[in-house]
């Protein structure tokens, strides 16, 4: 590392996750993978300051859940959480925003969506609207951050990458394809303070409003057949899954083949360039 | 005169049963202007005429079809030709409202997501058969053909789409976030949709959605799966989303905004639509833009799960020469497959094994090389969008389900094709 490269401030949104089986609170899976790129952040450039950040209300069990996070901080700077306190049910996008409107950092990482209540993952995105920062989704890894320019790797879908380069400040969020978060320590997370500071909260009306439920099992698509006679009907039921249609090429050199073949692969677009 | 066919029981069963005394006559009248093939001779003997009976098969053979549904059996062939283009045509001139839809367009062509949230829109769309609406699609930069040189149009059109938006620039190309944004500002601004619908999927329409939705101002619903009529909702509709990681099922008024899941609608099989060109009268303006994108980064395919791997080269029993096999998924960049036989004399690995028992493969190009094609293969690979088949033996399973397939030697032609990759990057590499 050179003297010059100064470290920069990273905010980690994190939020309280619900285990998928027990429905216990947690710490957030893709939230906390988001801290664990923070910490590599903070390895890769010297001086970088993480923090975490939390808006909701202050409980016994959520608690738990958030210093779950701070059980990643061992041997990293990172040792207090600030928590935004509101009341159960309320919106956090406006507490988040003045939050970091107030002292901006130079990147924000959240996770993708939530674990609980609505999780829609709109959360980044009204962020970035409100602030007028640049937003990157789906996250892989940051390769350098150089005179407020980030270059960073976006994962798409069937394990394909993209490099982006991002002016500073940014907000990014990660998903699934993120490193995994490394284990919580029970040590450093009781040590480890929350500051919790009250901000004024408008309840979520139109959430409340709404009914949830628990998930039900979508219905399967069945396979509707439009046939007129018994016959059609046997014939759909019993064909093989065929292209129908396609073209074969019988009696040509090699050479004709493969230029058939490469003429599809062109059209496709899969084969590598350069 | 009506399309309708009257059916008189009583006669059918008549023409059926062969004793009865009016077979012959009633035969004669359902038949219409083609040759009794069965008469009451003037000595009280039947005739009967062979070459008359039966009907000219889809094939042109000659085929005859003793149950009797058959009578009149040229009548029905013209009637079945007739039905592979029974698609109603809709044309939708002065339309009460429209409803936008971004489909991805992943590959350059409709995928099946799209295809399910352009029968969602038409479901908006045609609530009122009064006042229909007309189905708006936004497409962003080039398309491919469907299979067999099919138009574009008419894919866009069997897919349900009035009207087709079309913005061909390079500056949507790639990961152009606000520029896309710009453009559907721009779009809100003229048209004023009254839905906007866009595949909650991680090939761009949910993060642009969201965007989309943030700077419209509304709160979008996401992960709809399921809408219904609702005469109290302000949209009149209301929507089942799921929310909170796939755990809960909200149940809301269908917003401005919404994005929906893959299967959220049947696809639209009836109907082919007008898909009008349309273009926007003011210009776009050109957005500032603070993400720039470097390109995609190229990452080694046999890292790549082949769950998931775009494009797979699948060795089969037929592949003898596996040295050249492992080179040329090097040089293609493709992820390297394998049949069952192949796996089972160990020459790949268990855990590239494609089919019933190894992966059930959703790549976009699958070339397999020298797999026959056994039922348990063709089903792993039942998702795949291309197969390209290189095989000796015409008559395979795998050349039927193929969409092109090469009838030859497989070392040689993967050789060929190799050399034409190599000399075109050879080439390139010269002119820069």
């Amino acid at each position: 590392m050179r003297p010059e490269e100064q470290g920069i401030d990273v905010a980690v949104l994190v939020s309280v996750g619900r285990h998928p089986i027990t429905g216990r609170a947690r710490r957030a899976d893709q939230d906390a993978r988001g801290l664990e790129l923070a910490l590599g952040l903070e390895r890769q450039l010297p001086g970088s300051r993480v923090s975490l950040l939390h808006a909701g209300p202050c409980a016994e069990e959520s608690e738990a859940a958030l210093r779950g996070y701070l059980g990643m901080s061992a041997g990293t700077g990172l040792e207090t959480l600030t928590l935004l306190e509101q009341a159960e049910g309320s919106d956090a996008i406006p507490a988040l925003a003045e939050h970091l409107a107030a002292a901006p950092p130079q990147l924000v990482i959240t996770g993708a969506r939530a674990e609980r209540g609505e999780g829609s993952g709109l959360l980044p995105y009204a962020l970035a609207e409100r602030l007028g920062w640049p937003l990157v989704n789906g996250l892989a890894a940051v390769e350098k951050i150089e005179k407020g320019v980030a270059t960073l790797l976006q994962a798409l879908p069937r394990g394909q990458r993209r490099r982006l380069k991002v002016r500073l400040p940014a907000i990014v969020s990660v998903d699934a394809a993120a490193p995994v978060a490394r284990q919580s320590a029970f040590g450093p997370a009781r040590r480890a303070g929350i500051e919790a500071t009250p901000v004024p909260a408008e309840p979520d009306r139109e959430l409340a409003a709404w009914q949830l439920a628990p998930a039900r099992k979508r219905p399967k698509r069945l396979k509707i057949v439009k046939a007129a006679s018994a016959r059609e009907r046997f014939k759909a039921a019993a064909a093989k899954a065929e292209g129908g249609g396609g073209q074969v090429l019988t009696d040509v050199t090699p050479e004709q083949g493969a230029e058939a073949i490469l003429k599809l692969l062109k059209e496709e677009g899969v084969l590598p360039r350069g | 005169m009506s399309e309708i066919v009257r059916r008189d029981p009583r006669r059918e069963w008549i023409a059926r049963n062969r004793l009865h005394p009016e077979h012959a006559s009633v035969l004669a009248e359902i038949g219409g202007g083609t040759a009794v093939s069965e008469w009451l001779g003037p000595h009280g003997v039947i005739r009967k005429n062979p070459r008359a009976i039966g009907f000219i098969g889809p094939n042109g053979i000659k085929r005859i079809d003793r149950s009797g549904a058959q009578q009149g059996g040229q009548a029905a062939g013209a009637a079945r030709q007739a039905a592979q283009d029974s698609r109603r045509k809709v044309n939708i001139e002065a339309p009460a409202f429209l409803v936008a839809v971004v489909p991805d367009m992943t590959g350059g062509r409709l995928s099946g997501h799209d295809k399910d949230l352009l029968g969602l829109a038409r479901r908006l769309a045609d609530a009122d058969p009064e006042r229909p609406g007309a189905v708006l699609a936004v497409v962003f930069g080039e398309h491919n053909r469907e299979r067999g040189g099919e138009l574009k149009e008419q894919s866009f059109g069997e897919a349900g789409i009035d009207r087709l938006l079309h913005l061909d620039d390079d500056a949507y190309a790639g990961f152009a976030p606000e520029a896309r944004l710009a453009a559907l500002a721009a779009v809100e601004r003229e048209l004023a949709p009254r839905h906007w619908l866009l595949p909650d999927s991680p090939l761009g329409g949910a993060d642009l959605g969201r965007r989309l939705a943030m700077r419209l101002g509304e709160r979008p619903a996401t992960g709809v799966w399921q809408i219904e009529a609702d005469s109290e909702a302000p949209q009149g509709w209301c929507c089942t989303a799921r929310g909170a990681a796939e755990s809960l099922d909200i149940q809301r008024p269908l917003p401005r905004v919404a994005l929906a899941l893959a299967e959220c609608a049947e696809p639209v099989d009836e109907t082919r639509h007008a898909a009008a060109p349309l273009s926007l009268t003011e210009t776009i303006p050109s957005a500032f833009s603070r993400i720039e994108d470097l390109g995609q980064v190229a990452v080694d395919p046999a890292g790549v799960a082949l769950a998931e791997a775009e494009f797979i080269l699948s060795a089969g029993n037929g592949v003898k020469d596996w040295e050249g096999f492992h080179h040329a998924a090097r040089v293609l960049g493709a992820t390297e497959g394998a049949s069952r036989v192949a796996v089972d004399d160990g020459f790949m690995a268990r855990d590239r094994q494609v089919g019933a028992t190894g992966t059930w493969v959703t790549a976009r190009v699958y070339l397999a090389v020298g797999i026959s094609g056994a039922i348990q293969h063709l089903q792993g690979i039942q998702s795949c969008d291309k197969v390209v088949a290189i095989n000796l033996d015409p008559g395979c399973d795998m050349i039927k389900r193929a969409d092109l397939a090469v009838i030859g030697d497989s070392a040689e032609i993967l050789a060929a094709l190799l050399a034409k990759v190599e000399q075109q990057r050879g080439g390139q590499r010269d002119a820069a």
